[in-house]
């Protein structure tokens, strides 16, 4: 029974393939699973926005969407019909094809990912070697069509929010990368699904995730700054300061390309966060052991829609960066303790399993925190403010 | 040669071609961008998984970008007065040509170089991520720490032309 549960959607899957001839069976398996990835997460996008909405509201004590539906719920179908109804303005001078292009690259870019992640026992779509790899493959390409989107409106806030987009995303996918290498160091693979079987044993009924170690723990959070970043999710959303360039790259786009930019960025926060969960959490596997009844892919999904919770969060509570902070903060702190948490890693791999790993590979870890922090703070001061950009 | 072969082969020709027949800049650098994607295709559809997925997230993740930063930051996109056609074109064609025979020679010869049955052709080795991670820490450690210590070695001249700049400006 608890087996049936857990591969519903894979014995699905067969059953329906069962009705084609033979020779089309290996193409319509694929286009179902495709066909249910371009569906599912497009609905967990409108969760999303939901959720993100009441979310914040209640953050800074408001109610937030209440009107359409139960408690707002359908909220997410009359922006749908709001945004495909509405005109599609292009500006006159902007660059045609371009300007038409990027929204595309970047949401097929976006689906991309979910490719490789594992959502649950025997659920990946394509079984890859090098799965880590295509997924940061897939997502650098997001780069570009950000750059064409902000290139193309022919708008100086869409050029300067792309040129921010664009450099905080190369600054921030080297640490994202560096982080997963941590994992793939362990496991010595670079197949996700490998990864998330490494993590899925039990010891006294608590499972062995990376984040319960501390060079998984400091890598994961390293992961979740640079997946922020990535993500241009706030407090690091300078390409889209309302307060400074309108909306940024997206500045002049309208209707439903405006969507879908909108759908782009959610999707790749969702890709992202699963996958952090795969590489850190555990991917499906059961937190307990005692859990294990649990459908695998309840846990992926919960996992998945906990992180999306945390983003929420930080979105409510910090304040936006400035842009030397933010690239200080890239390549003076995350990235340096990137490089450390991999010596440390290597540390743990060596010195095998004791207690000495757990002790010397925590003591590296935040001695290094501390004294970088403190070097970091040095030249602060807390006073009276002083304006150097805008006097 | 497939009918995949051909489609991806099309494909990363005219992205190169329209890279140095279009007049934009930022055009000619996306349809470069199009050439490297067909360039990373054709690897994946010979099985080589991690040159493909290197080839996209190294030149379109960085080399593209790059490209376009240094169209953005160092001029606009217009087009020059006088056409984007160099006028010794002919030298630049026989160049390119020279190159070309090069590396077809190379790749010919080493096609013969492979191990195999006299007059088959020579069995494709299975080569995984793992192998190839495995070569370049055992065989080939010489040239990658090489290629390292260069890399390093220009990191840090940019650094230092960075910092040169920002003293001046005090």
């Amino acid at each position: 029974m608890f087996d049936f549960l857990d591969q519903i959607f894979v014995l699905l899957k067969h059953s329906l393939v069962g009705f084609f001839p033979l020779w089309m069976q290996p193409v319509v398996s694929v286009l179902i699973s495709v066909v249910v990835i371009i569906c599912l997460f497009p609905a967990l996008f409108a969760l999303t926005t939901v959720l993100e909405r009441k979310g914040l509201g209640r953050i800074q004590n408001r109610i937030g969407p209440n009107r359409t539906g139960p408690f707002g719920i359908l909220q997410p179908i009359a922006d749908g019909i709001k945004s495909l109804t509405k005109e599609d303005i292009v500006p006159s001078s902007a660059d045609g094809a371009v300007h038409f292009l990027a929204p595309i690259v970047l949401v097929v870019a976006v689906f991309m990912g979910f490719a490789v992640l594992p959502m649950g026992r025997n659920m990946t779509l394509v079984q890859m070697d090098a799965g880590l790899l295509f997924f940061f493959a897939i997502g650098a390409s997001t780069e570009l069509s950000v750059f064409m989107a902000g290139w193309s409106s022919r708008n100086k806030y869409s050029l300067l929010g792309a040129m921010r987009a664009v450099a905080q995303m190369i600054s921030y996918e080297v640490p994202l990368l560096m982080s997963s290498v941590a994992v793939v160091m362990i496991t010595g693979s670079l197949s996700l699904g490998k990864i998330v079987e490494a993590q899925n044993h039990y010891s006294w009924g608590l499972p062995h995730w990376y984040i319960f170690t501390p060079w998984g723990l400091a890598g994961f959070l390293m992961y979740a700054i640079a997946a922020t970043a990535e993500t241009n999710r706030s407090p690091f959303d300078l390409p889209e300061g309302e307060s400074e360039l309108v909306a940024g790259y997206h500045t002049e786009y309208s209707g439903f390309k405006f969507a879908l930019f909108f759908l782009g960025e959610y999707l790749a926060m969702l890709s992202i966060s699963g996958l952090g969960t795969t590489l850190f959490l555990g991917g499906w596997s059961a937190p307990l052991e005692a859990l294990n009844w649990v459908p695998s892919w309840i846990w992926f999904f919960s996992k998945l829609m906990l992180s999306i919770c945390v983003f929420i969060w930080l979105r409510g509570t910090l304040p936006r960066l400035r842009q030397d902070q933010l690239m200080n903060f890239a390549w003076k702190f995350v990235l340096p303790y990137t490089l450390l948490i991999l010596m440390v890693t290597a540390l743990w791999r060596f010195l095998g399993p004791g207690w000495q790993q757990w002790v010397y590979c925590s003591a590296i870890l935040i001695f290094a925190y501390i004294a970088m922090a403190r070097m970091g703070m040095r030249r602060e001061h807390f006073g009276p403010r002083k304006y150097r950009y805008a006097e | 040669m497939s009918f995949v072969f051909w489609v991806f082969a099309v494909l990363t020709v005219a992205g190169a071609l329209a890279a140095v027949l279009l007049k934009n800049t930022v055009h000619c650098a996306l349809a470069l961008t199009v050439a490297f994607a067909g360039l990373a295709l054709l690897f994946l559809d010979l099985d080589a998984q991690f040159a493909g997925f290197a080839q996209i997230l190294v030149y379109i993740g960085a080399v593209a970008i790059l490209v376009v930063f240094a169209i953005l930051l160092t001029r606009g996109s217009e087009t020059p007065k006088d056409g984007v056609f160099s006028k010794n074109w002919f030298v630049g064609l026989v160049i390119a040509a020279g190159v070309f025979a090069v590396f077809a020679w190379a790749v010919l010869a080493s096609a013969k170089a492979l191990p195999g049955p006299e007059g088959t052709p020579a069995a494709t080795p299975e080569v995984t991520v793992a192998q190839i991670g495995q070569a370049l820490i055992g065989r080939y450690v010489l040239p990658l720490e090489i290629v390292a210590l260069l890399l390093t070695a220009a990191l840090i001249g940019a650094v230092i032309v960075a910092m040169d700049e920002k003293e001046r400006a005090r």
